[in-house]
This record gives C-alpha cells, sequence and structure tokens, in this order.
C-alpha cells in the first residue's frame, strides 16, 4: 500500500463463508456486504461464530468454503500478512517485550515504510497515548492497553479493521468511555470497522449495523433500532434486550393482523408480522406496556392491546421500576415504567391492566421455540416449580 | 498455644533451609583450614592458603577448567538440540509425538548409573576412546530431556494470539520468528542453559563411567575424597557456589525492581 | 523472568489453529531425537547384550556374545542385598524427604508471601556447590567426635554409638542430596492450588487436618508423585553416599554396578546388574504412575 495515496475504501463481501470444525459448523454458508466507511458489528452469545468469522476475514483461519472480498478482489487465498486487514485482538496481544513505540511501529516496520517516526507519533496522538510511548504495555492500564491495541492496527490504514471483543476486558465505566473514543476514532479514520462483541448494549451503541448471529448464521441484520423494534425472529426478540412472548392463532388478516390467544385479540399492523402462517407469536417489549390499577383502565387509548393480571414483583431500579404480572393463565409478563410518574406506582397483588399500542407489537414465526435466544440456565430455572 | 499453631510450619521451613545450608556452611568454612595431615575434616586454625593459591595444589585447576570447557560445549549442543524438539512439540502436529514424548521422558525415570554403564558398554565395544568426545556424548544426552522440558513450558505459556497479531500485522512467518517469538521464549532457553551448564559441570556418576583417564572437577574430588580433599577444592567449590547465588539473586532483584515499579504507576 | 501475560483463555481451536501440520516438526525433531537414539536407546541394547556375553574360552577375561541368562541368576543370587538395601534406603530417603519437604514447599506456595521467590532460590541454591563435596561435608557433620553424635549418644539414640560409616547417614545423605527434587515439584503443585479451596474447606467446618486430607492433600497429589520419583530413581542408582558416608556393609547396587564394571572388568555381570536395577525401576515407576492417576504426567 503505498503511502500518502488516498485509497477508495472499498466494500467487505463474505460469499458463502464456511468454516467446519469436525462435525459442527461453527458457521453456515455466510454471505454477507460490509458497507465501506460502515460501523458494522456482530452480536451473538459464545460459540456463535462470530470470532471464527472474523478469523477468516483477518487470514488466522482458512475457510472450508466459500470466498472473502474487499471490493472485487478476492483475498481467500491471501494469508493474514498478506491482507489489508488488520485487528484489534481480544485481551490486545500487544507484544510484552516491546514498548508501546514499537509496537504501535510494528506493521509499518514490517512493511518497510519510511517515515515510522512520524506515522507512529501522530497515531499515538490520535489515541492520546504519546506521554507513554516507551512504556511496557505491563505498564499500562487496561484502556490504555486498548487504545495501544487500536493504534497498532489502525496505523497500517487496512481497508477493514477487526475488533475482536475489544472492550470485554474492561470495567463497566472504562467500556462505556471507549465505546464512545471508538466511535470518535472511527468517523475520524473513515475505516470499515468490524466489530464482535456479545455486549448487545455496545453493539447497539457503537454501529450503524448490527448483525444478530446464531449457530453459524445471521438472524438478522438490520440498523439497531429496527433489528430492536421490528424482531424479525424469537431468538432474535429474546436475544436482543427482552420480550414478552404469547403464542396465539391468526383470526383475521389484512391491513390489521389480529391474533386470538387464551380469549383475548391483538392487533397489530401487517407489516409488523413475519409469521407465515396461521400460528403467530406475538410479542411486546418490556418497556413500551403501561401498567394501570384495574380501575384505571379506562385511562387506556380504545385501540390499545391489553392483559389483566396479579403485580408479583415490583423492583426498583433507579431510572425505572421493573414489574412482573401474572397472567390468569400462568404466565409472568415483564414491563418497564419510566419513574416520572406522580403518585402511587403499583404494588404486589394489584389487580392490574397492562397495556400497549398494536404498532410496538410485532408477530413471529413460533417454530423455533418461545426459549430461543433465552439463557438456557435461566429458561431451566423458571421451568422448575421447586426453584 | 495459637502463635504456635500459626508459626510451626514457618519454624519447619525454616530449620529445613538451614539443614540444605549446613553442608555448605561446612564447604565454605573449610576453605579457610589449615588441615592436619591430608584430610581436611575437623577444624585446625584459621588460614587464607588456600584462597591466596586457589592452584596451588597440581590438578585442581586443570580439572576445573575442563568442567567448564565441557559444559560450555555440552550445554551449547544440549541447549539447541533440546529448543529445535520443543519447538516441534509445540508448535506443529506430528505423528509419532507419544514415542517422542516417552524418549524424552525416559532419560529423566533412568537412573544416572544406568546410562552412564550402558554408554560405556556401547563404548567398549565399539573401542571408542574415552574421554572428552564421550563425557559430552553423554552429558548433550541426558542434558536435551531437561531442555525440552523447560523451553517447552515457556513456549506453551506463550499466548497464541501474540504470534497471530504479528502475522496480521504484516510480519512474515520468518519475521513472526524473528521478532516475536525467539525474543519470548529466550528467557526460557536461557533459563534452560543455565540448568544444562550446572548439570554438566557438577555431574560425577555418567562422567566417571565414560572419562577414561580425563579428569573433570567432580572426577577429581572423588579422587581426592580417597587421599584427603586440599582445601583449594573447597575454595573453588565455594567461588562456583557463591557466584551462582549471586547471579540468580541479582536476576531475582531485578524481576523485583521491575515489579515494584509496575506496582507504584 | 516472566512477562506478565494478560490472563486469558485460550480455547482449543486457536491453539490448534497456530499448530501446523508440517515436515519442518521433522527437521526439528530428528537432531535431537537421533541423538536420544543413538546414544540412550542403542546403549540400553548394547548393555542388554552386553548382560548376556559368555566369557571367551580361548581368551579367559574377554568376552564374547553370548546367550548367558545366568548372568542374572549369578549376579542376584551374590548382590540381591546390595539390591533391597538399594530400593530399602531410596525408599526410605524419599519418605523422609517427602515429610520434611511438604512443610517447606507448603509454606514458600500459601505463607512465604514476598519471600516466595527468595526462598525458592534458596531450595535450589545448594545444589550449586559440588553434590561430591556437599556429601563429604556431611563427614564433617556427624563426625564421631562431632556435636550431633555427641547429642544423639548422650540420649542413647544411636544403636551403634555412631552415625558415620553406618546406614543412618547414607539414608540422611541421600535425604539431602535428593531433597531439592521434592521440594521443588510439590511446590508447584500447590502453587496450581486456589488458596480459596482452602479456605472454602476451613469455611464449610473442616478442621485443620480434615481440610488437609480433603483439600489440600489430593490436590497437591502430581507434586507428590513427581517429586517421589525424582528423588527416588536418582537415589536407588547412587553409589556416592554409600561410597563416602557408609561403610562396607552399607553398599549400595550402584557400588556393586561400579566397582564390577571399572574395577573388577565384569562386563556381564555389571551390565545384568545395570539392566535388572532399569528394569525394576520402570515397572515401579509405570504401576505408581498408574496408580495413582497421574498418567499425563509423562
Amino acid at each position: 500500500m503505498p503511502e500518502g495515496v488516498s485509497r477508495i475504501v472499498e466494500d467487505l463481501r463474505l460469499a458463502n463463508l464456511t468454516k467446519q470444525f469436525g462435525e459442527t459448523k461453527a458457521v453456515d454458508n455466510l454471505s454477507i456486504t460490509i458497507p465501506a466507511g460502515s460501523f458494522f458489528a456482530l452480536l451473538g452469545a459464545s460459540g456463535c461464530g462470530k470470532t471464527t468469522t472474523l478469523r477468516m476475514v483477518a487470514g488466522l483461519e482458512d475457510p472450508s468454503a466459500g470466498q472473502v472480498f474487499i471490493g472485487d478482489k478476492d483475498i481467500t487465498e491471501l494469508r493474514a500478512f498478506q491482507r489489508p486487514v488488520n485487528t484489534v485482538f481480544q485481551s490486545y496481544a500487544l507484544f510484552p517485550h516491546l514498548d508501546i513505540y514499537e509496537n504501535v511501529a510494528f506493521g509499518l516496520r514490517r512493511r518497510g515504510v519510511k517515515d515510522v517516526d512520524a506515522q507512529v507519533g501522530r497515531m499515538l496522538e490520535l489515541v492520546e497515548l504519546a506521554s507513554l510511548a516507551r512504556r511496557k504495555p505491563s505498564q499500562l492500564s487496561g484502556g490504555q492497553q486498548q487504545r495501544v491495541a487500536v493504534a497498532r492496527a489502525l496505523i497500517n490504514k487496512p481497508d477493514v479493521l477487526l475488533l475482536d471483543e475489544p472492550l470485554g476486558a474492561l470495567d463497566l465505566k472504562l467500556r462505556r468511555q471507549m465505546q464512545i473514543e471508538l466511535k470518535r476514532i472511527q468517523s475520524e479514520v473513515g475505516t470499515t470497522f468490524v466489530h464482535v462483541t456479545h455486549d448487545q448494549e455496545e453493539a447497539m451503541t457503537m454501529a450503524d449495523t448490527v448483525a444478530v448471529m446464531n449457530a453459524g448464521r445471521i438472524e438478522q441484520l438490520g440498523h439497531p433500532a429496527d433489528v430492536y423494534e421490528t424482531p424479525h425472529t424469537i431468538f432474535v426478540a429474546n436475544f436482543l434486550g427482552q420480550s414478552n412472548l404469547i403464542a396465539g392463532k391468526k383470526v383475521t388478516s389484512g391491513e390489521i393482523v389480529e391474533v386470538a390467544a387464551f380469549g383475548l385479540g391483538f392487533k397489530m399492523p401487517a407489516s409488523r408480522n413475519v409469521a407465515p402462517g396461521m400460528n403467530i407469536v406475538v410479542g411486546v417489549r418490556p418497556e413500551k406496556i403501561t401498567v394501570l390499577d384495574l380501575h384505571d383502565e379506562d385511562k387506556l387509548p380504545a385501540a390499545h392491546n391489553r392483559i389483566f393480571g396479579v403485580v408479583t414483583d415490583v423492583s426498583y431500579t433507579g431510572v425505572s421500576t421493573q414489574y412482573l404480572v401474572e397472567t390468569p393463565w400462568g404466565q409472568t409478563i415483564i414491563a418497564f415504567e419510566q419513574n416520572s410518574i406522580v403518585g402511587d406506582r403499583c404494588a404486589v397483588g394489584d389487580q392490574v391492566v397492562l397495556g400497549w399500542a398494536p404498532e410496538h407489537t410485532f408477530g413471529l414465526d413460533p417454530a423455533e421455540g418461545l426459549t430461543s435466544g433465552l439463557d438456557k440456565a435461566v429458561v431451566e430455572l423458571e421451568s422448575d416449580p421447586e426453584a | 498455644m495459637r502463635w504456635i499453631r500459626q508459626n510451626v510450619i514457618g519454624a519447619i521451613a525454616i530449620l529445613v533451609l538451614l539443614y540444605l545450608f549446613l553442608p555448605i556452611a561446612v564447604v565454605i568454612i573449610f576453605s579457610f583450614n589449615n588441615p592436619v595431615g591430608k584430610y581436611n575434616l575437623s577444624w585446625n586454625e584459621f588460614s587464607l592458603d588456600a584462597w591466596s593459591q586457589i592452584c596451588g595444589v597440581p590438578g585442581v585447576c586443570s580439572s576445573f577448567v575442563t568442567s567448564i570447557q565441557i559444559g560450555l560445549i555440552t550445554t551449547t549442543f544440549a541447549t539447541i538440540l533440546g529448543t529445535l524438539i520443543a519447538f516441534a512439540l509445540v508448535r506443529y502436529r506430528f505423528r509419532g509425538r507419544s514415542s517422542t514424548n516417552l524418549l524424552i521422558f525416559m532419560p529423566m525415570a533412568t537412573p544416572e548409573i544406568v546410562m552412564g554403564s550402558s554408554l560405556l558398554a556401547l563404548f567398549l565395544n565399539l573401542s571408542f576412546p574415552l574421554g572428552a568426545v564421550t563425557i559430552m556424548i553423554a552429558h548433550i544426552m541426558f542434558i536435551i530431556s531437561f531442555v525440552v522440558v523447560a523451553v517447552k513450558a515457556r513456549l506453551q505459556g506463550m499466548d497464541p494470539r501474540l504470534e497471530e497479531a504479528a502475522r496480521d500485522l504484516y510480519a512474515s512467518p520468518y519475521a513472526t520468528f524473528r521478532y516475536v517469538t525467539f525474543p519470548l521464549v529466550l528467557p526460557g532457553i536461557i533459563g534452560a542453559a543455565l540448568l544444562g551448564f550446572s548439570l554438566s559441570f557438577d555431574d560425577f556418576i555418567i562422567s566417571f563411567f565414560n572419562a577414561g583417564t580425563l579428569v573433570t572437577f567432580p572426577i577429581y574430588i572423588w579422587g581426592a575424597a580417597q587421599r584427603g580433599i586440599p582445601p583449594q577444592v573447597n575454595a573453588l567449590a565455594s567461588l562456583v557456589f557463591m557466584s551462582a547465588l549471586l547471579i540468580v539473586l541479582s536476576a531475582q532483584l531485578v524481576a523485583w525492581r521491575k515489579r515494584r515499579s509496575l506496582a507504584t504507576r | 523472568m516472566a512477562h506478565v501475560l494478560p490472563a486469558v483463555a485460550v480455547t482449543p481451536a486457536i491453539a490448534e489453529a497456530s499448530k501446523r501440520k508440517s515436515r519442518v516438526a521433522y527437521f526439528l525433531l530428528i537432531p535431537g531425537l537421533a541423538w536420544l537414539a543413538i546414544f540412550f536407546v542403542v546403549p540400553l541394547v548394547t548393555l542388554f547384550m552386553t548382560s548376556l556375553q559368555t566369557e571367551s574360552v580361548t581368551s579367559p577375561g574377554k568376552y564374547v556374545p553370548g546367550l548367558q541368562l545366568s548372568n542374572y541368576t549369578d549376579a542376584l543370587a551374590e548382590y540381591w542385598p546390595q539390591f533391597l538395601r538399594s530400593f530399602l534406603y531410596a525408599g526410605l530417603a524419599t519418605g523422609f524427604a517427602l515429610l520434611i519437604a511438604y512443610p517447606l514447599a507448603y509454606f514458600i506456595a500459601f505463607k512465604a508471601g514476598n519471600w516466595r521467590s527468595l526462598m525458592l532460590v534458596l531450595v535450589v541454591a545448594p545444589s550449586f556447590a559440588s553434590f561430591l563435596l556437599r556429601t563429604y561435608a556431611w563427614k564433617t557433620i556427624l563426625a564421631d567426635d562431632g556435636p550431633v553424635t555427641s547429642t544423639l549418644n548422650s540420649l542413647h539414640l544411636l544403636p551403634d554409638g555412631r552415625i558415620l560409616n553406618t546406614g543412618i547417614a547414607v539414608v540422611a545423605g541421600l535425604t539431602y542430596n535428593f531433597l531439592p527434587f521434592m521440594v521443588l515439584p510439590l511446590y508447584a503443585s500447590l502453587d496450581k492450588i486456589d488458596y480459596r479451596l482452602i479456605e472454602a474447606g476451613n469455611d464449610l467446618y473442616g478442621s485443620p487436618q480434615q481440610v488437609f486430607r480433603k483439600v489440600t492433600w489430593p490436590l497437591s497429589l502430581p507434586g507428590v508423585v513427581a517429586g517421589t520419583l525424582l528423588t527416588f530413581i536418582p537415589a536407588a542408582g547412587d553409589f556416592i553416599n554409600a561410597e563416602l558416608l557408609g561403610s562396607t556393609k552399607d553398599k549400595m547396587i550402584g557400588n556393586v554396578i561400579q566397582t564390577n564394571f571399572i574395577e573388577f572388568r565384569d562386563y556381564p555381570t555389571a551390565s545384568a546388574l545395570s539392566f535388572a536395577l532399569m528394569t525394576v525401576i520402570l515397572v515401579m515407576v509405570l504401576s505408581y504412575i498408574r496408580r495413582s492417576g497421574t498418567e499425563d504426567l509423562v
């Protein structure tokens, strides 16, 4: 790569990418295009194949099938050190025997670049570490090490920067700070960032496109708000944030779809229903639900969907209050309420009505089962009556 | 009672350390003895003769130098051969891994007298002349295993992501080895070499079988034990002990200083 | 010397990916393994063949290839006391070493704090002084008119009235010489124990003895196995301690092999004894490792 020439940044394209470890398919026929200059997050639980995908893009893992393209160039056969791709490794993998300066200069030196000194200086300025250039990595805090790892990769002006759980080792406060920092750096350099994480909040805060990955495949891909507001699978509804899901049957089609379940009717716009058949799972996010005392039911807009039940738990969490409400058919509905209301909140044992707008309702295909995307241990605990 | 219970282990630990150092104290103290008769076994009077004329007894210093020479050559070869094996074991997949492991484990599980006598049997059958070469062959053989174990441990403790990071940062396989792998494994290799040297320098049993007429430092001491060990031997051994201790302690001090400077930041 | 590496769980997938199948491996292995094959395995075969040689009829004192199995029976018939004594002394020394090494290793692993690395240096340091000279120094320490012997004598604890030139001195010397080989593996496995496990044991109403028996001891077993092997094997083959500290009644099998090989030049007998020693030790080691369930030690 010639220096000082502004390159046209190109799209990263994965075509039918597959990785098989023995019997299991870690990555299953993955095809996506990541637009140049975007901040792309691959979100999924551990073992979903997101890190393997990243390693195949980096050239650290050979795909079993499929190709990796940058622009029109097939880089599948290139070795890791020949690819215009750099990685920020999980736990950073900073060279412990080299100081910060030499860590950052490593890639430039290997490529025989001339003005190492000026470039390293500029890069350390960008990540605000110029004063620590001669320290060893072990003498730096976690946040500083993280910035060195970013600088060490970015200085090579890669077409794509891969970030493998880059903030996983940091504490919560520092993580927030680094999220903003990384976004700033990305908008400054304009490189395509592909960010692998299991932290949904991190993915949603930072990325312009989120891809939720499960069992080697991408479940849903889109703008974070779209994916959150309109999940297309039960997995996404449960994995990305929380959802209340109620299985029912379609009664009417058309502009507005109505679903009957447990003697109640739920409406939603047809555009928000992705279930192909008569069986539909009705879903709603907890923060969309209004919790009202049964006597105040008339305060709900007439068009709202509603469920009746008894409050079994109230937890005050500062910003909001979380209610657990048991329905007559024994399901527990979770609802968040902003702590902005004046007057009394509902208490445990109260008869309440839960209401939400049809526009906040979504319809899903029940085929994968209502617990898909939930933590297995939690599911078992909750289904065990003794617990 | 409570105090005794809490400190009994510490007290035993210190007693055991004292036990370990008791003979060392004797060796050092008797280097300042002016023995009556040939045997330097009981205290007579203080003297600096052994130190001022450390080579004063014929054969002592030449055997000492012989041992150092053998140790250096042996260590060089054993370290190279053992390091190569360690790399193969940790970094590559190959057929015959378990037999390789067995072949490396066996010399450590075999009494020295068996290794010494079997090599002697080989050299006798081949009518191979005994001397420095046979000793070095023997030393390299039994030291390789120790080097493999030490370097292997170091390699296994290395995060494979460091080498991946190097490859990711445009380092060719050669450059990855040259700038990342080797510098990181080097402390392990140096440690293995120091261990190998001390094993070679102090080896008696295997050397004794394969020395022929060559006299190493331990062989000199063995011979002298029958007719009285001159205090010069004590002086030389004390010298070796103290310089080795000094090297190790200063290395420890450097590491400790480094840790402390980290902790205060 | 250790670099501070970030504590990360290296997934097997990554560890495997970093391993490449390649012919390079054989180039790395061949020089060293060839050396071990030629100068360790071949000599053992030679030793075995020598142990079956017969004395030449035409020129007595020379030995020719043969299949003289009686070399073994004759040698064992003559030297079985030394054989048994070797294993007895080595076993006693290993037991004593374990007994005194365990508290030391335990102290270094759990109680030494900042003194830990210094204490480890002190455990290794005696090896920097000549093995022979240290053993010889015990002659001074245990001398008949020395303080140790006279103290024990005044307590009437010594059957022979002396230590030097008795089996006690030989066992003491063996215990001393191989003690670091016991301490280091013990320390290594104790150091790996999460001290919170011991605290949890205490918290769950275990008395100190119970916690030791049920938690500490089982977790330190790999170190115990490694340490006892590293002590027992060299002790069983040693002849220096018996030569310098014992009398002619305390000779071990090492002394017999040594004198037969180097002084009497009775190569078949010496080889037979040497080979028998190795076989016995090997069988003991393998069954010991198998029984203690620590095969991955190898």
